[in-house]
């Protein structure tokens, strides 16, 4: 397999100057060093990646993939290793790919170009195409400047995939258009993949990079902590983000429950944040009591919790959601509409969900429980209060999954065989 | 993606273009044939500068193409365009003539000739000098985005200055044949030929400065500011509104020789006083009778010192530009 880039032992250190100015170096010159703050942005990176790759570089803000980018990309020198490739390197880093704002459309596309490496007569030749693929003819005679931040991005995206790059980096960058020119612009990466050019992203749509990408790597704070599949990859960012989120959820909720508690111990039954009933101790299980949070789709599945109520409330009913990543509602219902009559409440009741099967794509998803009125007021909810997931050894997109058995047989002629 | 019978689920993240079975299309062999090239080489201080120089040779297409634009950006959106170069130069040659001839009563002939010859030549450094300071800064939108030489940006500046400097040029010419039809003696002499070399001279030394200047606002900013003064005060440094034989007889009266020494050393000083004996031919008397050839000659070579130099500051701290910007 051919390498095409290479990134060796590559560490990058930032050092931000607080002071910028002469007058402020002369008279804090004690102070500048000590003001001096250095962060690793990048940490012994070793990457070799083949042609005719798609790689996704995922990771949360400030984990050091645009930097990784520019390093690849020339743009930044590292502090210690080095990078090596071959071909020619296009790349679109965040908004607009290197234009001037004072200068046109048509000269952006000119001076682009050659940055690119192109010469002007095969800009000449291209360009029409890349006119074409922008969609912006009309304003192709008109500083940059005045552009939209779309517009900008489409005749960016359009010059960097027509000046034929063995190498494309692209940065968060296709968010900005319309869809429509997402689409076009998504179709143009597929093509670039079937035609064995190597694509570097780096981007927060880990959709994408489950659609897109052969390969991720995962950053965390300047450090690789996973370069391969992207499904795993992609699992394992979300799983840092859930315990975050179950964390903040589990807080909510309790701050919500003491504020209940201080209105009721006040006595003030009109507060707004005054509700008879509390949902504690939230339990996903195997659908037999057991604690379980990781499930293969068509496992069984159930969710308790205990609610607990102050005082007798005959009408009310408990809520159940199923989110996933994507706050997409994948399954929600409760208990009136399962027509279920619960007898009234005073004191501690537990409720216990279970269902025979799980049938969602894998993904991280998210439990959402609330007590209510058969239609009325709102008692108690906790939002996304607890994570499950679901792996798959089968990729699927959408919500469902659905087994299937396909079966591809050839067409008998009518006049062969008449039935 | 395909999906298949779930009887024999696919490998986990496999899809059409998995790394195992990557398709070995033309366009990745063709990249097989192709060097690995390092990005950004550690270069040594002395192999280092030629690489560079080849570096920036093939990129010479952007050069001309960032002159291009060099040029449209300054005078874009305004009515008389391109005429503002030659209006700057004129205005000062205006006003100074009026303040020497009227005011002070100057009875130098043609001294509107002798000014501009030093203008130009001037401008010319000027120009460089204030560009290249703000050139690095000033394209931060292009540099972070994008890779290339960094010295592009300052060669640049020195390529659109000599295009203002060629049209400035063109104006003396004309100014020059207006004095002849009006009766000065305009006489081409042998030292027109100092004309190449201390324009040489001027770009060396411009680009040397310049090259050390972009390199250093990006840590000073103040720099650009204190260049726009230090070059207010320069120009009183350097012959060009009063004749060059005025410090030199006043130098050499109070006897002090190693003042005078210093005032010939300014590579400018010398550069303006060869355009002045090159181009005012109608008052010999006024220009500097001293040996030029070997003085810039001298200059030349410590400027191409001075210039590599520069670049190899340059060049070591251009990895930095980008996160400091």
């Amino acid at each position: 397999m051919t390498t095409v880039i290479r990134v060796n032992d590559v560490s990058k250190k930032f050092s931000i100057n607080v002071n910028k100015s002469l007058k402020e170096r002369l008279v804090n010159s004690r102070q500048t060093k000590e003001k001096r703050q250095e962060f690793w942005a990048l940490r012994d990176i070793d990457l070799s990646i083949d042609a005719g790759t798609s790689i996704g570089l995922i990771g949360h803000n400030g984990s050091g993939k645009s930097t990784l980018l520019k390093v690849i990309g020339g743009i930044l020198s590292p502090s210690s290793g080095f990078v090596e490739r071959r071909g020619r390197l296009a790349a679109l880093l965040e908004l607009g790919a290197g234009f001037h704002g004072d200068l046109t459309g048509r000269e952006n596309v000119y001076l682009n170009a050659s940055i690119l490496g192109l010469s002007r007569a095969d800009t000449d030749r291209y360009f029409d195409e890349i006119v074409d693929f922008s969609g912006i003819e009309e304003f192709l005679d008109t500083q940059v400047k005045f552009y939209s931040s779309g517009m900008y991005v489409r005749l960016a995206f359009s010059v960097a995939v027509h000046v034929d790059p063995e190498i494309l980096l692209i940065d968060e960058v296709l968010a900005v258009g319309d869809e429509a020119f997402q689409r076009k612009c998504l179709d143009k990466i597929r093509e670039f993949m079937r035609e064995g050019r190597t694509i570097i992203f780096v981007t927060h749509g880990l959709d994408l990079v489950r659609d897109l990408c052969d390969r991720a790597v995962l950053l965390d704070h300047g450090v690789m902590q996973y370069d391969g599949a992207p499904t795993q990859a992609i699992r394992m960012i979300r799983d840092t983000w859930d315990e975050e989120a179950e964390a903040e959820a589990e807080a909510a909720a309790e701050a919500a429950a003491e504020e209940a508690d201080v209105a009721e111990a006040a006595g003030a039954v009109d507060a707004p944040t005054y509700t008879p009933m509390r949902i504690s101790d939230v339990v996903i299980t195997n659908g037999r009591g057991e604690p379980k949070d990781t499930f293969s789709p068509g496992d069984p599945f159930g969710v308790e919790c205990t609610v607990t109520s102050s005082k007798l409330v005959t009408d009310w009913a408990v809520g159940i959601k199923i989110e996933n990543h994507m706050d997409q509602n994948c399954y929600a219902s409760n208990t009136h509409l399962m027509d279920l009559q619960l007898d009234p409440i005073e004191g501690s009741r537990r409720v216990s969900f279970s269902y025979e099967s799980i049938p969602l794509v894998d993904g991280g998803y998210h439990v959402t429980l609330a007590t209510h009125g058969v239609n009325g007021p709102h008692y108690t909810r906790v939002a996304r209060i607890k994570n499950f997931k679901v792996i798959d050894t089968e990729w699927q997109a959408g919500l469902v999954r659905m087994p299937a058995r396909v079966s591809v047989q050839p067409i008998e002629a009518p006049d062969v065989t008449v039935r | 993606m395909t999906t298949t019978d779930f009887d024999a689920p696919a490998p986990r993240g496999a899809s059409a273009h998995s790394l195992d079975e990557a398709p070995t299309t033309p366009r990745v062999d063709a990249v097989e044939a192709l060097p690995m090239e390092r990005v950004n080489p550690p270069r040594t201080f002395f192999r280092g500068s030629l690489k560079d120089l080849a570096d920036i040779f093939r990129y010479r297409e952007l050069l001309s193409q960032l002159v291009r634009k060099e040029l449209k950006v300054k005078y874009k959106d305004s009515v008389l365009g391109f005429f503002w170069t030659l209006v700057r130069p004129m205005t000062q040659l205006v006003i100074y003539y009026v303040a020497f001839t009227i005011f002070l009563g100057n009875q130098q002939p043609a001294y509107a000739i002798f000014i501009f010859s030093g203008l130009v030549v001037w401008g010319l450094f000027t120009d460089i000098l204030g560009g290249c300071t703000g050139s690095i800064v000033g394209n931060g939108g292009l540099l972070k985005k994008t890779y290339f030489p960094r010295e592009i940006f300052p060669l640049s500046v020195v390529g659109a200055a000599l295009v203002n400097f060629g049209l400035q040029l063109l104006v003396l010419f004309a100014a020059l044949g207006l004095a002849a039809l009006t009766g000065f003696q305009v006489v081409p002499t042998w030292d027109l030929a100092l004309v190449p070399l201390a324009l040489v001279v001027c770009l060396t030394w411009g680009l040397a400065l310049g090259l050390f200047l972009a390199a250093a606002t990006v840590y000073f900013r103040d720099l650009q500011h204190l260049i726009e003064i230090i070059t207010l005060a320069l120009f009183w440094m350097v012959p060009i509104v009063y004749p060059i034989v005025l410090p030199i007889n006043n130098f050499s009266e109070n006897g002090n020789s190693v003042l005078l020494d210093l005032y010939l050393a300014n590579p400018m000083v010398n550069v303006v006083a060869a355009f002045q004996r090159a181009f005012y031919t109608m008052g010999p008397e006024y220009t500097f009778a001293g040996n030029l050839w070997g003085r810039l000659g001298v200059l030349l070579l410590v400027g191409l010192g001075l210039l590599w130099l520069a670049q190899r500051y340059f060049a070591r701290t251009q990895g930095d530009f980008a996160q400091e910007l």
